[in-house]
């Protein structure tokens, strides 16, 4: 009786809602991985983008100018990164761990005085009579425009990596960065780019949470959302459907639980809060063990790359 | 020459009681002071605190400590750093207080919402948040036109379980139809998760929204819905102007300036304190336009024989949730009872998490 407060085509829409930052984020970091680096600082660079992106949406009145303005932000801290890593050859699971750090703090400072303001509200999409059909209407043409920007980048990250030239140079580098080398292709070049695409989508997903799923700015607001972008690529083995579908189901599983419980089902929370972080923790594992080979990893994924050697 | 090792020995003896007097008290937060909920509380007292005192006393706050390591780290350091009083503000600090207590005992440690005390320079206080759960309680049975609210709780410890209970005892007495939807988030902080939780209590039904998280999202999700909010630990009128019906806020303020007057007169002892409306740790806050004028009266007057000791949230007849008799009529519950609740009351629908 009780199960018949849940409205699936609700469920459908929730669940896409709550998976579009993780998708965000998880979607830029497989670019990056896919290059050979392993940046651990999704988390730091979407509070950037939340921050920033707020920051810029309240002041323009445009959430519009507040995405681009998070893109540029979380590409501003990433670029960070690329100077540690890529000039300055540092370790990368040590820099992007401070990459998260230094971003938590430092939005901290930027955001004091926009805490308590109501950012411009992002419009849905009119999507005219496809939002009138019964179920699909209201599961699937309900949302905000940056819903199927999200699905329409996936498509387009699928298809610059498997048919592009320019998609096959990156997997080159992120598979053998000698051999790149060697083929003349410019592996440091490659891998900058690839990690400015990444802090852009991280950005873009902080700015999603802050802007329209919350929408306000607080401290801390993403709590763990980049981490689990981060095992998403791992579990996706590096392929950008397999990350849509992971988000969607990780997305799914939340928004369920939550109905389930507001129906007084039942069900464990406790361990399904915890799973998304054991699984994170797992998969770090794996990657920095070396065992990632076997899992479809890129070959180069977390070495270091200089031309002498 | 002489004159000089005077002046030097006069402003020493000048110097020494003034720098003993100064009473050096540390803060340890589980969130950030701009959560604007219950480290926001904590730091509105000790902001009162340093008021009062002036500079009698130097307050020094961390922020965003984890339960566990992190905590006793901070705790240690301050100790080492001649900090004269700690206190330690969430319920999961309670390991670690006594970890380090043990090891510096000429430190004073005031542990919010604990329950462990294995030393005597440990003081435990807590605030009675089921009294302005009643009254919030009330308010919703009456305001609410679906009959369903929905409760977004954090943790199933016993101050959220006898908040649960007692909102519903009081919104059931004032509507026999009403119906609770309750979510556990199993976290204290995070606001996209509370704000989902709210929409899917609203979806599900639910006007009014009640919330033992501290992010002010939820207060966010009921505006934009058009249903109505409490708010938690702080006013968060400014969230939700329309939603927000009133909030029950935390002043811890009064208990803070009498445990360092305590500090400085040389009386602290080790204490167990659970004060509530009676001693103004809590309070409503202001009443929303959309209550009804008669209805404020009445939550007033709820409060006020609270306040009074006329009245006991928890007074029976109330059976647990299978039906076992918990209290009987006109029995009142034992401090000790609502210290360690673990069920659900007769009613609430739902199963009680393990």
């Amino acid at each position: 009786m009780i199960l018949g407060s849940i409205n699936p085509a609700v469920l459908m829409a929730a669940l896409m809602v709550a998976a579009t930052p993780i998708l965000l984020a998880a979607i830029g970091e497989l670019v990056v991985e896919k290059s050979g680096v392993l940046n651990l600082g999704v988390e730091g660079m979407m509070i950037m983008g939340a921050c920033v992106g707020f920051i810029i949406a309240v002041n323009t009145g445009s959430p519009f100018i507040g995405f681009i303005g998070a893109a540029l932000g979380g590409m501003a801290l990433s670029l960070l990164f690329a100077l540690l890593t890529q000039a300055l050859m540092t370790n990368q699971v040590a820099s992007g761990l401070a990459l998260t750090l230094f971003g938590l703090g430092l939005t901290a400072l930027l955001g004091q005085s926009y805490v308590g303001i109501t950012p411009p509200r992002t419009p849905k999409l009119d999507l005219g009579f496809l939002s009138d059909i019964p179920f699909l209407g209201r599961a699937l043409f309900t949302h905000d425009i940056v819903v199927y920007l999200t699905i329409a980048l996936v498509g387009a990250v699928w298809w610059f990596l498997k048919y592009s030239r320019a998609g096959m140079i990156l997997r080159a580098v992120g598979e053998n960065h000698d051999a790149a080398h060697a083929l003349g292709y410019h592996v440091k070049r490659v891998r900058v780019l690839a990690i400015m695409f990444g802090g852009a989508c991280a950005g873009l997903g902080g700015a999603y949470l802050s802007l329209i799923r919350v929408p306000q700015w607080t401290e801390g607001m993403t709590v763990g959302a980049g981490w689990i972008a981060l095992a998403l690529v791992v579990f996706a083995s590096w392929r950008p459907w397999r990350a849509m579908a992971g988000a969607y189901l990780f997305g799914g599983i939340v928004v369920l639980q939550l109905n389930l419980q507001a129906a007084g089902v039942r069900i464990p929370v406790e361990y399904l809060s915890m799973s998304p972080y054991l699984i994170t923790i797992l998969v770090l594992v794996i990657i920095s063990s070396g065992k990632g080979r076997s899992l479809n990893a890129p070959g180069s994924l977390n070495k270091s790359f200089h031309a002498s050697s | 020459m002489k004159k000089l090792v005077t002046a030097a020995v006069l402003s020493a003896a000048l110097a020494t009681p003034a720098f003993a007097d100064t009473t050096k008290i540390g803060f340890i937060y589980i969130g950030p002071v701009g959560d604007f909920g219950w480290t926001a509380g904590h730091d509105r007292a000790r902001q009162e605190l340093q008021d009062h005192f002036g500079d009698a006393v130097e307050t020094n706050i961390v922020e965003n400590v984890d339960y566990g390591a992190d905590a006793e780290r901070v705790m240690t350091q301050m100790a080492i750093s001649g900090t004269d009083v700690i206190f330690a503000a969430s319920f999961g600090y309670g390991p670690d207080v006594n970890a380090v207590a043990g090891r510096f005992p000429d430190v004073y440690f005031q542990h919010a919402t604990g329950y462990i005390q294995e030393h005597d320079n440990i003081s435990l206080y807590d605030a009675r948040f089921y009294e302005g759960r009643a009254v919030l309680g009330h308010v919703a049975g009456k305001m609410t036109e679906t009959n369903t609210i929905g409760y977004i709780a954090s943790f199933p410890i016993p101050a959220v379980v006898s908040g649960i209970n007692s909102a519903y005892l009081h919104a059931k007495a004032v509507n026999p139809d009403v119906n609770f939807r309750i979510i556990w988030t199993y976290s204290w902080f995070d606001p996209a998760l509370e704000a989902d939780a709210a929409e899917t209590l609203i979806e599900q039904g639910a006007d009014v929204i009640m919330q033992h998280t501290d992010s002010t999202a939820a207060i966010r999700v009921a505006e934009d819905a058009g249903v109505m909010a409490f708010g938690q630990a702080s006013d968060m009128v400014d969230f939700g102007p329309t939603a927000h019906l009133s909030a029950i806020v935390d002043r811890w303020a009064p208990y803070y300036i009498d445990r360092i007057q305590a500090v400085k007169d040389g009386t602290w002892e080790a204490q167990n304190s659970w004060m509530g409306f009676a001693e103004g740790v809590i309070e409503m806050a202001p009443w929303n336009d959309r209550v009804p004028a008669e209805l404020q009266e009445e939550a007033d007057a709820l409060v006020a024989s609270i306040a009074a000791g006329e009245y006991h949230p928890f007074t029976g007849p109330i059976n647990r949730q299978d039906g076992t008799p918990w209290l009987a009529d006109g029995e009142v519950a034992e401090d000790g009872a609502l210290a360690t609740m673990d069920f659900y009351v007769e009613g609430i629908t739902g199963e009680f998490p393990n």
